[in-house]
């Protein structure tokens, strides 16, 4: 009886079926580290041009200011492989430590005066990026609205709010609670990149390991599947909005706890940062396909960039146009060695 | 593998215990069901048993509510009036998705698995490994229950492998796994054939038999009435929403089948390979494709010569991956030659350039009309003038007069017989005939010299394919050039002569209709090498 046997160009005989081809988890865990060998020429060219790059206080400077980024691009990554993003993570990550900061701040330093508890203001924070996300995602979810002009819209609005209530000042003098996480450290290291660190892991292995994870892969792979499969996909593309705020946030805590001020210049253009460093890491923008290690790496390698542009010579002014193009290449470079990406 | 040979399935059936099962036990029923969408009736009062260890085939023209039929027994609406039962039980709560998986599963046209995701993880999409309790999912766990469900019905997948690099034929099988590991024993199979090679068809139906022997009641929806007869045990009949025949196959004739269909219009017969009884001479030399080599992914071409003449229908037939459809691929410059020569009207064509291959006067019927075909949110009127925009905007600035593409689009829409509400109507709202009849006449508007098609008539119902095959069939008599790919042998009534292709080159030749069923499947499927001409 010819039964399908050998006949399928992908079904070769003598069955692999049931064993582990090893060929399909090197070939993807090649595609995710891919930027590996970028990264390891960037430390290279790093130290060659300033010495002082390879400092572990420098690299531990690297670290700090990848975590902030980090956090938004974990929460970004989170989005797309639902099939979705969020332009609006940006505003959010200026806008909820600035509300925060804002209402627990003297009046002598900018605040509205009521002097709240930090607690209340780390609460203030968290639930902004709640309720930013929540909106966003009943809107771009529900009502339908399209992704791309209403978080466009929302960014701009609350980076407007932002500059609106500051009017360019600046609000400092914030309680040491606040700030923690953005200026301590254990261990030496600083306590943003634990954190950070930990929510990569602990999102990667909820991608991997939980079911709804798996199911925001099949909602981005193929949303009518997921939703033929009886996978509740609007629940958890909401939920991936909301729990993206108040990641962004964090991130935005973060930030304002490195610098201990909260400027109204926070997050700006950020979120150009978040997208490549996603991308370039692997998260395809179609959706349900990019893992979290591979963003990370996307993390890893714009921090260094940054960091390598400003201790080496090159003129402020021309920082962004390096920049730009050093993200370009290592697009080219990703498309190349990887597959799908970019 | 066997051919379509008749008479062949009750001695290709597996030993099993078939005679033990067969229609014990209802698995999926529809009592007196009506349904209405405002002011269409699209079911009424209809009743149909799906039996455990049964196939049973459903039929009728687009919309006559089949797929209203499907919606109610997946449980995605509900009946305005009657019952759905599933495995003898009244059908549980719309909302409670998991228990109408856990009943019946419905394997669409259109692909239901997720691409990134490996086979293992689509069978368990969104199911638990570890118990109902568990959130967290065990890879080894999940992987080794897929290749067992796999082993099981005798399904040949890694369950590793990416769902995205596979074909079509096994994605379906991922689907059916799914529907068989979640315990499903009632399965609809929505025109599954409708995008299979032949042979891919042939273990298609293999496998259909031994889920029907395992005890499976499969309810098969399908244009292609061979297949019915081929491998259902009962059949249903559905016309403007009711049922108008149900029965044994064995006691329906297919004249009474199709007549069923269609209703009070006279039938084709559309099991016998009819074709027009033309002989040259034919006109001037219009298509010439000499000595063609493509090296491509879905097929490549060795060597192939062939020409059209004016007034003409040379029928290109072969498997997928023979490379028939790599050689209209090539004509229209889809795909750039290795090799060899295709001259259009005497002028070389240039290759890999489709917009100046059809400037030289080729249209072209793609074959996949959803990707290729048209632009869905588009109007009929605009879609049936894509390819006459510089003649129905013929001014210095450029500017369309919507007059003469109105008329344009009239006259198409007339001679297609296209069913719109208005020229305004977005394509992506039509019925698949419809959207194709949408797709032809696009290709017919500029009038062309040589027409290329490619399966003209995949997943659409009868009507529409009489009419897109008279349609064809009138544009070769006045006098167009016609190379027609298809692996449909209803396709090829159109066709004034036939050329095989097997693995790349050109097999047999069959001149002058009418031809012989066995000699031309034999030749297609690679059997018969001395089938050259049969004069």
């Amino acid at each position: 009886m010819a039964e399908t046997t050998a006949k399928g160009p992908a079904a070769p005989a003598g069955s692999l079926v049931g064993r582990r081809d090893w060929r399909f988890t090197v070939l993807n865990w090649f595609r995710e580290l891919t930027l590996v060998p970028v990264i390891v020429l960037l430390m290279i060219a790093g130290t060659i041009i300033n010495p002082i790059f390879f400092t572990s206080s420098n690299l531990i400077n690297v670290a700090q200011g990848g975590a902030a980024l980090g956090m938004v691009v974990v929460a970004e990554s989170l989005i797309l492989l639902t099939g979705k993003f969020d332009i609006s993570l940006q505003g959010t990550y200026g806008l909820a430590p600035l509300l925060g900061a804002w209402l627990i701040a003297p009046k002598a330093s900018e605040g509205l005066g009521l002097e709240f508890s930090p607690w209340i203001g780390i609460l203030i924070v968290l639930g902004v990026g709640l309720v930013v996300g929540t909106f966003n995602g009943f809107l771009v979810i529900k009502a339908n609205f399209n992704a791309f002009i209403f978080t466009l819209a929302m960014s701009i609005l609350l980076t407007g709010l932002q500059l609106g209530w500051l009017g360019g000042k600046t609000v400092y003098h914030l309680p040491e609670v606040f700030i923690y996480i953005g200026a301590e450290t254990w261990f030496g290291v600083p306590v943003a990149v634990w954190l950070t660190v930990a929510t990569f892991v602990i999102a990667a292995l909820f991608l991997r390991y939980h079911r709804v994870g798996r199911a925001m892969y099949a909602i981005g792979g193929n949303l009518e599947a997921a939703r033929a499969a009886g996978i509740r996909v609007d629940q958890i593309r909401i939920g991936v909005f909301m729990v993206a705020s108040v990641l962004a946030a964090v991130g935005g805590l973060m930030q304002a706890g490195y610098v201990t001020v909260v400027t109204a210049g926070q997050g700006s253009n950020l979120i150009f940062e978040v997208f490549a460093a996603a991308v370039i890491g692997g998260i395809s923008l179609e959706g349900g396909r990019g893992r979290m290690i591979g963003a990370l790496t996307g993390v890893i390698l714009l921090s260094l960039v940054t960091n390598i542009l400003t201790i080496s010579s090159i003129s402020s002014t021309w920082i962004d146009a390096v920049d730009g193009a050093i993200i370009l290449i290592a697009l080219g470079v990703a498309r190349l060695i990887g597959t799908e990406r970019a | 593998m066997q051919g379509n040979s008749p008479g062949g399935p009750a001695d290709r059936r597996l030993p099993g215990d078939r005679s033990v099962e067969v229609g014990t036990e209802p698995v999926g029923e529809a009592d007196n069901v009506s349904k209405t969408f405002g002011e269409t009736r699209a079911l009424i009062d209809v009743s149909l048993s799906v039996l455990s260890g049964q196939c049973h085939g459903l039929v009728g023209r687009n919309g006559a509510g089949k797929s209203t039929l499907v919606t109610l027994l997946t449980g995605l609406a509900r009946p305005d009036r009657g019952v759905i039962r599933l495995g003898g039980q009244p059908a549980p709560n719309l909302a409670d998705r998991s228990a109408w998986l856990a009943r019946v599963a419905c394997v669409y046209q259109k692909s239901m698995v997720v691409p990134p995701l490996t086979v293992a993880e689509n069978v368990f999409l969104n199911r638990p490994t570890n118990g109902e309790r568990s959130a967290i999912v065990s890879w080894s766990r999940m992987r080794k229950q897929a290749h067992e469900v796999m082993l099981e019905w005798g399904f040949d997948l890694d369950v590793d492998q990416e769902a995205g690099r596979l074909t079509v034929e096994q994605r379906q099988i991922v689907e059916i796994a799914r529907a068989l590991s979640i315990g499903a024993r009632f399965l609809i199979l929505d025109e599954p054939t409708a995008s299979l090679e032949k042979a891919a068809v042939e273990r298609l139906f293999e496998r259909v038999k031994r889920l029907r022997d395992g005890g499976v009641g499969i309810l098969y929806i399908s244009h292609h009435l061979e297949e019915i007869y081929e491998i259902c045990d009962q059949v249903s009949v559905l016309r403007d929403g009711e049922l108008v025949l149900h029965g044994r196959v064995k006691d329906i004739s297919q004249e009474n089948l199709v007549a069923a269909m269609v209703g009070s219009a006279p039938p084709r017969r559309a099991t016998e390979i009819e074709a027009v009884q033309k002989r040259g001479p034919f006109g001037e030399r219009r298509l010439h494709v000499s000595n063609l080599s493509v090296h491509s992914r879905s097929g490549s071409v060795d060597d192939v010569s062939l020409e059209v003449r004016a007034g003409e229908c040379l029928g290109l037939v072969g498997l997928e991956g023979s490379g028939s459809s790599t050689v209209a691929d090539a004509v229209v410059g889809l795909v750039k030659p290795a090799a060899g020569t295709i001259a259009v009207n005497g002028k070389s064509v240039p290759p890999g350039k489709v917009n100046a291959v059809l400037h030289l006067g080729v249209g072209y019927v793609p074959q996949d009309r959803h990707a290729r075909g048209f632009a869905p949110q588009l109007g009929v009127g605009e879609n049936l003038t894509l390819t006459v925009l510089d003649r129905i905007a013929r001014n210095v600035l450029g500017v369309v007069s919507f007059q003469e593409r109105d008329r344009i689009a009239q006259e198409q829409a007339k001679k297609l017989q296209i069913v719109a509400r208005s020229l305004d109507q977005p394509v992506s709202s039509l019925s698949g005939g419809n959207q194709q009849k949408v797709v032809v006449g696009r290709a017919l508007a500029p009038d062309p010299s040589v027409l290329v098609v490619v399966n003209p008539t995949v997943g659409v119902d009868v009507a529409s394919k009489e009419a897109l095959l008279d349609a064809v069939g009138q544009a070769r008599d006045a006098g167009m050039a016609v190379l027609c790919v298809s692996d449909d042998f209803e396709d090829l009534r159109i066709c004034t002569r036939l050329v095989v292709m097997v693995r790349g080159r050109i097999a047999a030749e069959f001149d002058r209709p009418p031809w012989d069923r066995q000699r031309l499947i034999a030749a297609v499927e690679g059997l018969e090498h001395a089938g050259v001409d049969q004069r």
